[in-house]
């Protein structure tokens, strides 16, 4: 295995974590945005802000560590990349800023009326970010950003067969893993009624993301062939992988074992993002750039490696003390003189 | 085609870039200080609060954790556009020299994860985590904040100084040093610069409100210790800034002249070249027109050893194109007087302090202190976007200073324009719903101050019900 090997594989982790932590955070905005009028949405959207309020911002580092890696590793792709995707990236920025500070704004007051029109951005951007994120691997999986300082098409790059089903599945899949992630805290935190809610919209959610990866394959085979190729044969163990673990974790909701469908919602979806990366293999942007192509001197990827394992070594535990509180119900609050707490 | 349609809205990235580039940084960097440095001052306040069982210090540490919570959400999100603009903006900067220039960047995202996972703990920790196990907490987000910054700042002093790589003929970088590259000539000083002006920014940015509220008669305890806590680590940077900046001042002399012609405004390379106040070059920059002429003065600053003998390099020493332009270098040298004249005035205001300090044992209480401190925040705050003005407009035409300039280094896309309106909407929505909040929350805890005073920190909760309903 090459330095470039081994950096790729860092940053297919770095988007593996972000599409499992921050999808869950965007999922949890969907809920949001569906949870109904002020009174009838009031239990759910107290248990969001519960469960995402202490770790969302962490969550969404891992935005900041793939482009970062990409960008440093890889600085062809990123150019290439940000020159042909100028839309979809544009709105997925503002999404970003929309979404984080309303949800700041709306843990700070105090007002239904305020409350309703942060938590309305809140919502709204947490399903326009992962459309675009989708619809930004889409646009890169099925060849359609070229390398060599020349853009794609600025609409039909994104806007195509591929990217809607990328899209579309990042929101439902964000979705799926969010209630999940939503039934095991509203067990955790003793409320029956909200576990029983978040448990039916999980296996919702998860049927609806198996239909539409269904649907993606055929739609690959007839737009993005060379992805369609490697899923069926490279990455076809984690295609069937993927398969099997969510297949599993719904099995597992209908039977009320949160944590193990927890743990294979994850499977799940960290397998079909690493699936979409072996299935590209060796290409970075699909059949324009390789990956050793692309790849920074020794000197950077050396670089790239070591700020890596220095990761391992100070934000994994820190990660893990992070969420370990949290699941301990350590992070309680803000301050000792809060007002009314959520949940009640 | 669709995209034929929108052929009309086509037009020229490159202003607009720079514009949408200099918007979210100069909005960015308002939030960085208070990232950097409120952690600090909260802990000192948090510090006070139970080692000597100061309930109103340990308030301060509670309610400054929650419009932290605020400010550093925005920060972050404003932080995640920058990287998306550097693509987005100035693909063919990143696709050129991401392979250097993304190495500090690598470092800053490991003190960021640091920063965000602490800030989470520690603010979300008050209810339920002990208290100096809590405390310990906040640290790593002092260190972090400290760490993100410098290697930031690597990243902007390479773009000053460029080295730790080597180039083939097609100009492709080939190899990478990444030492070199984090420990460019530049980073010392200008990190050291923007650290110390992250703690002057934020410390006064604190107290300048609650210099505020005493003026409105909020005279209590609370309030004074809300004042002096930030205050004094703003009094205590300042001189400590001035040393560093008369450093970094030399330090450009030597080593970017071009730059320095620009902050000085010498048309022509002489000794005995006088330090102007205000004043600006004319039309074709051959002259100086206006302004208060020091005589000798900014010779003497750049080399005290020989005095006014020492020869400042003026702008005809260098080719046109490589250095501002006439208007580029005039906005260098306003940004440049506005900084170092507002630095000094905070220096004088930060002496009123000490003195008073040192002879009294209180503050001033003379009200014009308190009217001046409370309007320090906003001095220090245009200080600050001055200072980063004349580096980053002084470094022009280069983005990569003598490796590419700015004009090549741009999107082709055209429609940059939108987007740049887009930002400035929806960024100046966020600025002021940010300060309303703020405010908001500070009028509420006004409003429930009866509680406060009477809630037992760290006790157990006022509204134990709650806590088992959760």
């Amino acid at each position: 295995m090459t330095l470039a090997d081994a950096v790729a594989i860092v940053l297919f982790f770095g988007v593996t974590a972000y599409a499992i932590f921050g999808g869950a955070d965007f999922g949890a905005g969907f809920w949001d945005l569906v949870a109904g009028g002020a009174e009838r949405g009031e239990r759910p959207r107290a248990l969001i802000d519960h469960s995402i309020g202490p770790v969302w911002e962490a969550n969404h580092v891992w935005l900041i560590f793939s482009l970062v890696v990409l960008w440093t590793a890889f600085a062809e792709a990123f150019a290439s990349i940000t020159l042909t995707l100028f839309v979809p990236l544009t709105l997925a920025a503002f999404g970003i800023v929309l979404r984080g500070s309303s949800f700041a704004f709306r843990k700070a007051v105090f007002r239904t009326r305020d409350q309703r029109n942060f938590g309305a951005a809140f919502a709204l951007s947490s399903v326009l970010v992962p459309y675009c994120m989708g619809a930004v691997a889409g646009a890169i999986a099925a060849g359609r950003v070229p390398s060599g300082g020349k853009a794609g098409d600025p609409v039909t790059s994104w806007v195509n067969p591929t990217s809607i089903v990328g899209g579309v599945l990042a929101v439902t899949v964000c979705a799926y893993l969010s209630a999940v992630y939503l039934t095991w805290d509203a067990k955790r935190l003793d409320d029956p009624e909200m576990e029983a809610y978040f448990r039916r919209r999980s296996i919702g959610a998860g049927v609806a993301a198996s239909v539409i990866a269904a649907v993606g394959i055929v739609v690959f085979y007839a737009d993005a062939r060379y992805l369609f190729d490697g899923l069926v044969s490279r990455a076809l163990p984690l295609v069937i992988l993927s398969g099997l673990c969510g297949i599993g974790s719904l099995v597992l909701l209908v039977r009320r074992a949160n944590h193990g469908a927890r743990l294979l919602s994850v499977g799940a979806v960290a397998s079909v993002v690493v699936g979409w990366g072996v299935a590209q293999w060796p290409y970075l942007l699909p059949e324009s750039l390789k990956v050793d192509q692309a790849a920074a001197p020794e000197g950077t990827l050396g670089a790239v490696l070591v700020v890596f394992a220095l990761a391992a070594v100070i934000i994994l535990p820190s990660l893990a003390l992070l969420y370990v509180l949290d699941q301990k119900s350590l992070l309680a609050g803000e301050g000792v003189d809060e007002g009314p707490a959520p949940g009640n | 085609m669709l995209s034929d349609l929108l052929t009309p809205l086509a037009v020229n990235p490159l202003p607009w870039a720079r514009a949408q580039m200099a918007f979210t940084l100069a909005f960015h960097i308002i939030l960085v200080p208070l990232g950097v440095s409120w952690a600090a001052m909260a802990l000192i306040a948090n510090y006070r609060g139970i080692k000597h069982d100061d309930a109103d210090a340990l308030l301060l540490a509670q309610r400054w954790s929650k419009y932290m919570a605020v400010t550093f959400a925005v920060g972050a999100v404003t932080g995640t556009v920058l990287t998306f603009e550097f693509g987005l903006l100035w693909p063919k900067f990143m696709g050129r020299w991401g392979d250097a220039f993304g190495v500090p960047f690598a470092l800053e995202g490991l003190f960021f994860f640091t920063e965000a996972i602490f800030v989470a703990i520690y603010i979300y920790g008050w209810r339920r985590l002990k208290p100096w196990p809590h405390f310990w907490t906040g640290i790593p987000i002092v260190i972090a904040g400290i760490g993100g910054s410098v290697s930031v700042i690597a990243a902007n002093a390479w773009m000053n100084q460029p080295q730790g790589f080597t180039l083939n003929s097609a100009g492709e970088i080939i190899e990478v040093d990444p030492l070199a590259v984090i420990f460019n000539k530049a980073m010392p000083l200008e990190a050291a610069h923007m650290v110390v002006a992250a703690y002057i920014v934020g410390g006064f940015l604190v107290a300048s409100v609650y210099a505020f509220g005493m003026l409105r008669g909020r005279n209590d305890r609370y309030h004074r210790i809300g004042f002096i806590i930030p205050f004094t680590v703003a009094a205590i940077a300042v001189p400590i800034q001035m040393g560093v900046g008369d450093q970094l001042a030399r330090w450009v002399y030597q080593n970017e002249p071009e730059k320095f012609a620009a902050i000085e405004l010498v048309p022509k390379t002489s000794d005995n070249v006088p330090e102007t106040l205000l004043g600006r070059l004319n039309a074709d920059g051959t002259k100086v027109e206006g302004g208060i002429p020091i005589p000798g003065l900014a010779s003497i600053l750049s080399d005290p050893r020989t005095g006014t003998g020492t020869v400042v390099q003026g702008r005809d020493a260098f080719p046109e194109d490589e250095q501002p332009t006439v208007r580029q270098a005039n906005t260098v040298h306003l940004a440049w007087d506005v900084m170092v004249g507002l630095g000094t005035f905070l220096f004088l205001l930060s002496a009123w302090y000490a003195l008073s300090w040192l002879f009294r044992r209180d503050y001033p209480r003379s009200k014009w202190f308190l009217r001046i401190a409370s309007i320090s925040g906003i001095l220090a705050v245009i200080t600050m976007e001055a200072g980063w003005v004349v580096t980053e407009v002084g470094r022009q035409p280069w983005i990569v200073r003598n490796y590419m300039k700015v004009e090549d280094a741009a999107t082709g896309n055209t429609g940059v324009w939108i987007t740049f309106l887009a930002v400035v909407g929806i960024y100046s929505v966020v600025g002021v719903t940010t300060i309303l909040v703020l405010r908001g929350m500070s009028r509420r805890f006004r409003e429930e101050a009866g509680d406060d005073e009477t809630g037992v920190p760290y006790g157990p909760s006022a509204r134990p019900e709650e806590v088992g309903a959760r």
